[in-house]
């Protein structure tokens, strides 16, 4: 139809404050003619009006707010266009104060420019930039030595520049294509080459970026396509989501982690309806598909190939920058996003943190400070699906979320750890599980509602028992088929077998998961009221029903529990006549994610059950959302 | 590449950034000003949901519009089957008396949508806004939170990398979400022309003069051109060097007028 089109080559500018990089880029839209002709005619009647000379990095601080404190406050994108190319500038702030701003800009960067002053040579910044830019895996890196005139334009002075340069960059991993003497506010060197460093023979700042290339999504990498949403069009459930990686055909049999069912692509949907429909995706391309079977798959599974799956772990290494001003410590607990998936996820260890200042590195620090680096191993909930970023620079790679904020970002490395796929193989192998001829939806529609299971955990005394069985009788009186299954009921029949040993509590923790599974698939809403302690034994009674369980987190601190000790149970273990005894001589590992916390400090009996008794009902009300219902 | 790869793949992000606002916000809306951009949005987010619109889509009525804008509208609310809802804005002698008049005329927009907002309660709403247009738009993030009030705070914006937005905010506050943030207005016209997607004719030159941005009839205004098909708009953006927003009179009338607007909450 017309001549080809590229997308634009990202570039961020970086360095430390002051080194020019808002003068650079000002200068070099103007010399490029990619400045409507009234911009520059505003500013310098904006400068005049204010009573200051004119600067070229008023173009792009263009808010009010920026103008006044000359720096530049966040990242801003701009674009120009220079031969056939088009580029997109991504100016980053070179306060320290906005390091997030940097890394927003730069993350989505093909390559950098690197700022330094020729005056004043490496900065705090241009080291913590520098080191990003690594951390971030931008490879094609040119480094602009600027105000060349407040050296005379020393050809002498630049070498030795240069040489100090490369050799602190090699160390930090950065390897720069090269290296421009410039002089930004005159323009030297930027797209038409200076006529006041005649020994300088290398390229214009301009003509090095046509020379570097826009990356493309990685097609020749395995199969990644993380589920984005599933959605219900005319009878029809459809998968949505990016192809991360690689090429899903139709017809091809894909492998979902980390549930590690299976199921063939029937079709691949799109609208308006094409008659040259598509047969295939590729990485980058947005997907609709459709399956032969009804698996469970949700938002956050990974699909693949089987015989080039991601891992399954619930440990995993990275390398990570921190941009919260509360440090991350060990044991502290964070959402861990990585493409669609968004788990939780608790600091195991930090092994090492690097100052980005002087590079000194920490081993086996006990925190890591706003804007540092480090290597920083996590722990999640349960098994997850990743790819070591070496393996796939889209899926390897993650950000931490603290409350409500994204606050760190990281790459992933599996080295050293096991595939733990081949531990989710049932003991037996010959067991098969019979296919029941109705299903969870059929049940629902009789019962009115669908089953569950809400697993009261919480210290002895907390009111687990007495919370459990109050909202049973409010649900039963709802007309909801509810079923409490109280620790002390239990133990006189299923579990009468058992003690209190640790291995003991624990098989009895895992019986009583496995009963409350089979209760909810039979659409019954199963409410367990047992200390658990474990947060192992907890998980394990959740992956017996992955799709119905909800841990409530009944919280009373060991204090209130001993005051109000309705068996005396306290008393006795106190006095050592009962041993084992949690909170006391046993540890209690509160929920670190609970889907519900209830807390009978602060509430009062009637409060506490109305709180639980509404999340039940919208739990297991017919209306919940498994998948999203698309109607106009 | 060629053209339509090279479209398919700004379409590709942008269903990613729809579909990941339908996922992560509710309830969500989704503003549609009839013009290019919300139009060619729109088509997109047809694609996103295999030709439904499973959101409402928001016109703020300030009843100046063009009359050929609410003739587009009626046409395709109906043809294509759209939940529309029109806001009508306050009046202008109820806006702030010190801004300038343009400004104050578009003012009437930030205060329809700060209305629609505390009586729908919207946790996002989408809009068609793009980094080129405008310097201040440039700043934006995909995912914008916006306080209470309605203001922007582009001094302390989330982080935002590797496609993961902020989803989570304060109750009372609302995310904008921008799906093509990254288009040209150039890159809307070829799109508008691969996908025949239907625009309101004034964009088309008539005796020497065409729309180039659709705005209330009071502030905005046609600039010479003689472009009166896509393929001869295309062409003429390929050369020009007048800004996109010149025929809107409130951006030029202070240097600060644009920001003024936006900081306190206008698209």
């Amino acid at each position: 139809m017309s001549e080809p089109l590229h997308l634009p080559l990202r570039i961020v500018i970086v360095g430390h404050v002051d080194h020019g990089k808002s003068t650079l880029i000002g200068r070099m839209l103007n010399d490029t003619g990619a400045l409507p002709e009234s911009k520059v005619r505003e500013l310098e009647a904006a400068a005049k009006g204010r009573g200051v000379p004119f600067e070229w990095s008023f173009l792009l601080d263009s808010f009010q707010a920026e103008r006044d404190q000359a720096i530049t406050i966040d990242t801003t994108q701009i674009r120009f266009k220079h031969g056939v190319r088009e580029f997109v500038i991504i100016d980053a702030p070179g306060h320290k104060e906005f390091l997030k701003n940097m890394i927003s800009g730069a993350a989505a960067a093909d390559a950098a420019v690197l700022i330094v002053d020729a005056a004043e040579g490496v900065r705090e910044q241009t080291k913590r930039h520098a080191y990003l830019l690594h951390l971030l895996g931008l490879k094609q890196v040119v480094v602009a030595i600027n105000k060349m005139d407040r050296i005379n334009f020393d050809h002498g002075k630049f070498e030795a520049l240069v040489q100090e340069l490369k050799e602190y960059l090699h160390t930090l991993g950065v390897r720069p294509t090269a290296f421009i003497p410039i002089a930004a506010r005159d323009g030297d060197n930027l797209a038409n080459a200076s006529t006041r460093m005649d020994w300088y023979k290398g390229k214009t700042l301009l003509d090095q970026l046509h020379v570097f290339e826009r990356f493309g999504a990685p097609v020749a990498l395995p199969l990644r396509f993380p589920v984005q949403d599933v959605y219900r069009v005319d009878e029809k459930r459809i998968l949505v989501g990016r192809i991360e990686s690689g090429v899903l055909r139709k017809g091809d049999k894909v492998l979902f982690s980390p549930t590690n069912e299976t199921a063939t692509v029937t079709d691949i949907v799109s609208w308006p309806d094409r008659h040259d429909k598509a047969f295939e995706l590729k990485a980058g391309e947005v997907f609709g598909v459709t399956l032969d079977q009804p698996i469970f798959v949700e938002r956050g599974h990974i699909g693949s190939h089987a015989e080039h799956a991601p891992m399954l772990t619930n440990v995993f290494r990275t390398s990570l920058f921190w941009l919260s001003k509360n440090p991350l410590r060990v044991g502290n607990s964070y959402k861990v996003r990585f493409g669609t998936t968004e788990t939780a996820v608790t600091v195991q260890s930090i092994d090492k943190v690097v100052d980005t200042d002087d590079l000194k590195q920490t081993e086996q620090a006990k925190e890591v400070v706003k804007n540092a680096v480090a290597e920083v191993t996590l722990r999640a909930g349960q098994l997850i699906a990743v790819d070591s970023y070496s393996d796939n620079h889209k899926t390897g790679r993650f950000v931490l979320v603290e409350g409500a904020d994204i606050v760190g970002g990281g790459l992933i490395s599996m080295e050293g750890y096991a595939d733990q796929r081949r531990l989710m193989q049932p003991k037996s192998e010959n067991i098969y599980a019979v296919d029941h001829l109705t299903d969870a939806d059929a049940r629902a529609q009789k019962l009115g509602h669908y089953g569950g299971v809400f697993w009261f955990t919480g210290l002895s005394g907390a009111g687990k028992s007495t919370l459990a069985m109050l909202a049973e009788k409010a649900l039963f009186e709802r007309g909801y088929h509810a079923y409490v299954l109280d620790g002390d009921n239990v133990r006189h029949g299923l579990n009468k077998d058992l003690g209190f040993s640790p291995d003991d509590r624990a098989e009895n923790i895992r019986r009583v998961g496995e009963v409350s599974a089979l209760m909810a698939d039979a659409g019954i809403v199963c409410i367990t009221a047992f200390i658990s302690p474990y947060r192992a034994d907890r998980d394990r009674a959740r992956s017996a029903s992955p799709r119905h369980f909800n841990e409530i987190y009944i919280k009373a601190n060991i204090e209130t529990c001993e005051k109000r000790d309705p068996k005396g149970l306290y008393v006795k273990a106190r006095k050592g006549l009962i041993t084992e005894f949690t909170g006391i001589d046993s540890p209690y590992e509160a929920p670190e994610n609970p889907e519900m916390v209830v807390d009978t400090e602060v509430n009062s009996v009637e409060v506490c059950v109305k709180q639980i008794v509404d999340y039940i009902e919208a739990a297991v009300s017919l209306k919940k959302k498994r998948e999203n219902i698309i109607a106009a | 590449m060629s053209e339509k790869h090279y479209l398919q793949q700004l379409e590709a992000q942008t269903i990613y950034i729809i579909r990941e606002a339908y996922n992560r916000i509710q309830p969500l809306g989704m503003m549609w000003s009839i013009g290019k951009d919300s139009t060619a949005l729109l088509w997109m987010v047809r694609k996103a949901f295999f030709g439904k619109v499973p959101f409402k889509l928001i016109l703020l009525d300030t009843e100046m519009e063009l009359p050929e804008v609410y003739e587009f509208r009626d046409k395709y609310t109906k043809e294509w089957d759209l939940d529309v809802h029109n806001e009508l804005c306050p009046p202008e002698s109820e806006m702030d008396p010190t801004l300038p008049p343009a400004t104050r005329a578009a003012a009437r927009k930030t205060e329809g949508l700060k209305n629609l907002l505390k009586r729908d309660q919207y946790k996002g709403i989408i809009g068609g806004i793009r980094r080129d247009e405008q310097s201040m738009r440039a700043k934006e993030r995909v995912f914008s939170p916006r306080s209470i009030d309605g203001s922007w705070d582009f001094k302390d914006q989330p982080a935002e990398f590797w496609d993961q937005y902020k989803c989570e905010i304060p109750q009372g506050c609302h995310l904008r979400i921008h799906p093509i943030l990254h288009w040209t207005e150039l890159d809307i016209w070829r799109y508008t022309r691969m996908e025949n997607i239907p625009i309101v004719p004034l964009y088309l030159a008539r005796n020497g003069k065409r729309y180039r941005s659709l705005g209330e009839k009071n502030i905005t205004f046609p600039v010479d051109s003689n472009a009166s098909t896509i393929d001869e708009i295309i062409e003429e953006l390929q050369t020009t060097k007048t800004p996109e927003r010149a025929g809107r009179s409130m951006d030029n009338e202070r240097e600060d007028s644009f920001e003024t607007l936006r900081a306190s909450g206008y698209m």
